[in-house]
């Protein structure tokens, strides 16, 4: 080999050459599709990211071309660096997928079943996990663990019931703000997220902790129960920000912009972290320039009801019968109290409340 | 033309016989089929005095349930207006205040929420998709109206009655 020596790895009978150092999840990730195993805590932008949560397991059917032995146990792909003529199984491993089948039970054992409350739900990396994984019964039969709700500022929710410690938070508050001001207290099952001594977070990149969270531990607060985001339109868009890359997908409804997240890969990983301000403060549609309409999976619950084909202005019916213009004889404003014009869901600082509809319709 | 079936039957053209043109067979043949209907049992009910009995999988006007305690049980998880094919059912959901847990069941809850009976179809996937057993359909029909106003069901017009509140009534 010349001075760039190539590990040749096989993981499910497809075989990719890495360079030394690559861990078979990202080796898997070369290859894409069905074999790349999940994961819930590893992230490719966090440096020491990994091996928390145990769903990327794999089977190491053959250590290298020099120790053909297996591995004794399942091993952590996101950890576990790949050597040469390794062969691994994932997808065509009974054990593994069996194994998997459990971390997800364990995942699921205390996190509440409030996907109908989660704002989360529709883009949660859980629910995906324990759609294609997971059983549909728990045998968990105690009380799942409660929390006494904190208030981590004001653009930040933190749900501490739905969190599964994946650390990812952690990591970003660490490595992107040079001031942390959240961790993890406790240990073991009694573990959270919390900010030491309730200091609320106010630094520039911290919002980027909603979109590395891959449950709906960490929500965004302006955006909070104000639409399901399956009903909102995703749309690429950027502006000139001073502090960040500016590049963001905007969560629209009509001209509203509801929620402003950073782009997300197919791995479901930020590609660029947005700034504070570009995420909490820009909420008009004349902040972005906007590029298009977001490339959204079909199979994702993201795609429903979106129409993307451009409005055409049809041409004015005329009735040959009596020669005029129908009539439009309902406006669906004069009657319905949804969608009301003269309120602005997402321009409301968090979330609504009653007294948010009280106003008196216009008429 | 080549045939599909050989179902088809050539059209009887001859001329008709004596008995065929005074038509008087035919005639009573006609009426013996009509008076004989006098006699079965009727096909129609007279509504509204007698009704017709629902078949149990009926789908008719949507009602929003309460718990047992009176509080209602919809989280606006948006899951039935998913579902909903034609596209009838919208909502805006609100997070509940301090003092209003006996009013909703959970932190969400729909501050609005309205089904467009003019759109609605009665598929009754909004019952199947709804996560909360919050939305049911009655055996209710929908009643009829003269204006379009009238068939925009809100949610107080959906929500079954308090059930501490009518004991008192």
């Amino acid at each position: 080999m010349s001075e760039v020596q190539k590990f040749k790895v096989t993981i499910d009978n497809i075989a990719v050459e890495v360079a030394p150092g690559t861990t078979i999840l990202n080796a898997a990730r070369m290859i894409g599709g069905d074999v790349t195993p999940p994961a819930m805590c590893y992230y490719s932008k966090l440096q020491d990211s990994g091996g928390k949560c145990r769903t990327c397991l794999v089977e190491v059917s053959k250590g290298s071309e020099k120790d053909p032995r297996p591995m004794p146990k399942l091993v952590a792909s996101c950890r576990t660096t790949v050597m040469d003529g390794m062969e691994v199984k994932n997808i065509t491993s009974d054990k593994v997928l069996d194994a998997r089948k459990g971390v997800v039970e364990f995942l699921l054992m205390n996190h509440p079943l409030d996907c109908p409350v989660c704002d989360q739900a529709g883009e949660c990396d859980l629910q995906d996990l324990s759609y294609e994984h997971g059983t549909e019964k728990t045998r968990y039969e105690f009380d799942r663990r409660t929390f006494e709700k904190e208030d981590i500022g004001p653009y930040i929710q933190l749900h501490m019931t739905r969190c599964i410690l994946c650390f990812r938070c952690v990591y970003t508050a660490d490595q992107l703000t040079n001031k942390r001001q959240h961790g993890i207290l406790d240990r073991g099952e009694h573990s959270e997220i919390s900010t030491y001594l309730s200091k609320s977070l106010d630094n520039e990149f911290i919002g980027n902790v909603i979109d590395v969270c891959p449950v709906g531990a960490l929500t965004d607060k302006t955006f909070r129960f104000k639409n399901r985001v399956w009903f909102t339109k995703a749309v690429d868009a950027h502006r000139d920000c001073p502090t960040c890359s500016g590049k963001v997908r905007l969560w629209m409804r009509g001209e509203e912009v509801f929620r402003v997240t950073a782009r997300k890969d197919q791995w479901g990983e930020v590609e660029e972290w947005i700034c504070n301000d570009c995420r909490f403060h820009k909420k008009e549609t004349k902040d972005w320039v906007i590029e298009g309409p977001t490339k959204i999976r079909r199979s994702s619950v993201m795609s429903q009801n979106h129409y993307i084909n451009e409005v055409v202005p049809q041409p004015e019916l005329i009735n040959d019968v009596i020669g005029k213009n129908p009539k439009l004889l309902f406006d669906i404003h004069s009657e319905s109290d949804v969608n009301r014009p003269d309120v602005d869901l997402s321009k409301i600082e968090g979330p609504a409340h009653s007294n948010d509809f009280k106003k008196n319709k216009p008429e | 033309m080549e045939q599909l079936t050989n179902r088809a039957q050539a059209v009887n053209r001859s001329p008709m016989t004596f008995s065929e043109r005074i038509y008087l067979p035919a005639i009573f043949k006609g009426l013996t089929i009509t008076l004989g209907h006098i006699f079965k049992k009727k096909a129609t009910y007279n509504y509204p005095e007698v009704k017709r009995p629902f078949s149990p999988t009926f789908r008719g006007l949507h009602v929003l349930n309460r718990d047992e305690e009176g509080r209602e049980r919809c989280t606006a998880c948006g899951l039935c207006a998913l579902a909903c094919p034609a596209e009838a059912i919208t909502m805006e959901a609100a997070e509940r205040k301090p003092g209003e847990e006996n009013l909703y069941r959970e932190e969400k809850y729909a501050a609005k929420y309205e089904i467009n009976m003019l759109r609605c179809i009665f598929c009754g996937f909004c019952e199947e998709a709804c996560p909360k057993d919050a939305i049911y359909m009655s055996e209710t029909v929908m009643p009829a109206n003269y204006t379009r106003e009238s068939f925009i069901y809100k949610k107080e017009d959906l929500l079954i009655p308090h059930p501490k509140k009518q004991e008192n009534a």
